[in-house]
């Protein structure tokens, strides 16, 4: 191997499924070989007998919906809100002075620790798990995109100045423009940890969902369904990961050429 | 003639980086430049010829004196002042077709009239077949040609030029000399683009310029003004000819003792 020469991508594909394959077999080998008891972990066989029973006999794809409806909400209001604002601090630097110092103080508030003032203020509803994903996506979403807005190449405003650009048409068709495969890769990034906000949200006072599920599973030391539900997490993270990589080549393909 | 762009007692100095004199990168200098007229300004780095240009182009403020266009003072960047930067700002989200119609974009004019017009200067600049490509599909010379037919669509009433192909090859560069050359040319001799090109390259600012005028190291101050004895239009060949390398020399012996100078005071 040759520090960053690239790999082919049939040779990429083999060498991540491999890891899969190496992690069940350890998983396989650890749990039918004795080594953990059964009650800590399940194996993976009857994870997935537990998981087919959750999917055909619990109506456990409605619960994948409920979770999934909450964190795309979640985080689609944290992204309208964050964006008109991650633009105008990245573009005005007054903007940016007033906004920032709050913005980075309640970026490191725990989105986790507002569940329990939340459910006092706006009960166990919908409204309150779609406040801890906000909560835990919009300051992070706003301090990225103001930064990768603020780092526009300044030659390329000057020469759209040159060009007889306005001030609104600077930030119109240059910051935006530009920033924009970037701000797409922010949003998939934060879409990541919002997945971790809902989960939380669902431990306590949910009546559906993936999290609930997980509850009800732990009373029952049901260890394969909260397998099982973790990797369902997993799976549509990933599966959310390869839909925005495509969706940024498919847009922007001027960002990736020649990389 | 009346003078077209008049720069008057215009200097500028830095703040001080850490506690100390502020450095004035250029005295105060006066200019006029002709309608028409395609000056180039020589001297080595730093000697303030970038910042003598960027003034003009508003992109910077004169710590003091000022600077007129036809009359009017100018006070910032606009349309009537196009340039071409050494670094290549082509926009990389757009195609080559549509960075040259950035301007006319600007401008609001009707979408097919764009196409014309930027298909006219691509076309100009030698790279027709390529509007549809991105600018990191393009190597450093072509996208320095699709800078300059942006600069030129957009119907600038003076081009101002920041050592365009500074980071170009020697032959992509003598390319270039020629294609810009032509390009000016071209138009009747009242209808040519008011020129300023900046450059530390003595051939080719002997080569381009009806008039050369030469910088001082830091602070910078003209030192010369020499008109060029060469007619227009102009083949490479004449960068051997006799009246060619007198000027050349006369230029080397000012910009080296300029270059030495700037050396001797970093020491």
């Amino acid at each position: 191997m040759k520090p960053l020469q690239p790999v082919a991508h049939g040779t990429r594909v083999v060498l991540g499924v491999t890891f899969f394959i190496l992690f069940t077999a350890l998983w396989a080998g650890v749990t039918f070989g004795g080594i953990v008891s059964k009650t800590f972990l399940a194996d993976p066989v009857q994870m997935l007998r537990s998981g087919w029973v959750l999917l055909t006999e619990m109506g456990f794809a409605k619960d994948i919906g409920m979770t999934v409806w909450r964190v795309l909400g979640g985080f689609a209001l944290a992204t309208l809100a964050a964006l008109p604002l991650g633009v105008a601090m990245g573009a005005y630097k007054p903007v940016e002075a007033f906004f920032e110092p709050f913005v980075s103080f309640a970026r490191y508030l725990p989105a986790s620790a507002f569940i329990p003032l939340l459910i006092l203020w706006a009960g166990i509803g919908e409204a309150q798990k779609l406040s801890v994903i906000f909560i835990g996506s919009f300051f992070q979403l706003v301090l990225m995109i103001a930064v990768v807005v603020g780092n526009t190449r300044r030659d390329l405003v000057e020469a759209a100045y040159t060009l007889g650009a306005s001030d609104a048409g600077i930030v119109r068709r240059v910051l935006i423009p530009g920033a924009a495969p970037e701000i797409f890769e922010i949003l998939r990034m934060v879409l990541g940890w919002a997945w971790t906000y809902v989960i939380v949200a669902e431990l306590i006072g949910a009546s559906s969902g993936i999290g609930h599920m997980i509850t009800d599973s732990q009373a029952l030391l049901a260890t394969d369904q909260i397998i099982f539900g973790i990797i369902v997490i997993g799976v549509i993270g990933l599966v959310s990961d390869l839909g925005f990589k495509w969706a940024n080549r498919r847009m922007f393909p001027w960002a990736l050429l020649g990389r | 003639m009346s003078p077209f762009l008049t720069i008057r007692g215009v200097s500028r100095s830095f703040a001080p980086t850490s506690g100390g004199a502020p450095t004035l990168a250029l005295q105060a200098t006066d200019l006029t430049v002709a309608e028409n007229d395609f000056i180039t300004i020589l001297g080595p780095s730093g000697c303030g010829k970038s910042t003598l240009l960027r003034i003009v182009a508003g992109l910077d403020h004169p710590s003091s004196g000022e600077v007129q266009l036809a009359g009017k003072r100018i006070e910032g960047p606009g349309a009537d002042r196009g340039m071409v930067f050494q670094s290549y700002t082509l926009f990389p989200w757009l195609t080559v077709r549509d960075n040259v119609c950035f301007g006319l974009n600007e401008r609001g004019l009707p979408r097919a009239e764009q196409l014309e017009l930027a298909q006219g200067f691509i076309r100009k600049v030698g790279l027709t077949g390529f509007e549809h490509h991105f600018p990191k599909q393009l190597s450093g010379g072509m996208q320095q040609r699709t800078a300059l037919a942006r600069a030129l669509a957009n119907g600038p009433r003076m081009l101002l030029m920041d050592e365009p192909f500074g980071a170009l090859d020697h032959q992509t560069r003598e390319l270039m000399q020629e294609l810009l050359l032509g390009i000016w040319e071209g138009d009747e001799a009242t209808a040519r683009k008011t020129v300023m090109f900046v450059t530390h390259d003595i051939d080719e600012a002997v080569f381009m310029g009806s008039r050369v005028v030469v910088m001082s190291a830091r602070p910078g101050r003209i030192k010369l003004d020499r008109e060029v004895p060469i007619p227009h239009p102009r083949h490479y060949s004449v960068k051997t000819t006799p009246a060619f390398t007198e000027l050349k020399a006369e230029l080397m012996e000012q910009v080296r003792t300029e270059v030495l100078a700037a050396q001797a005071a970093m020491v």
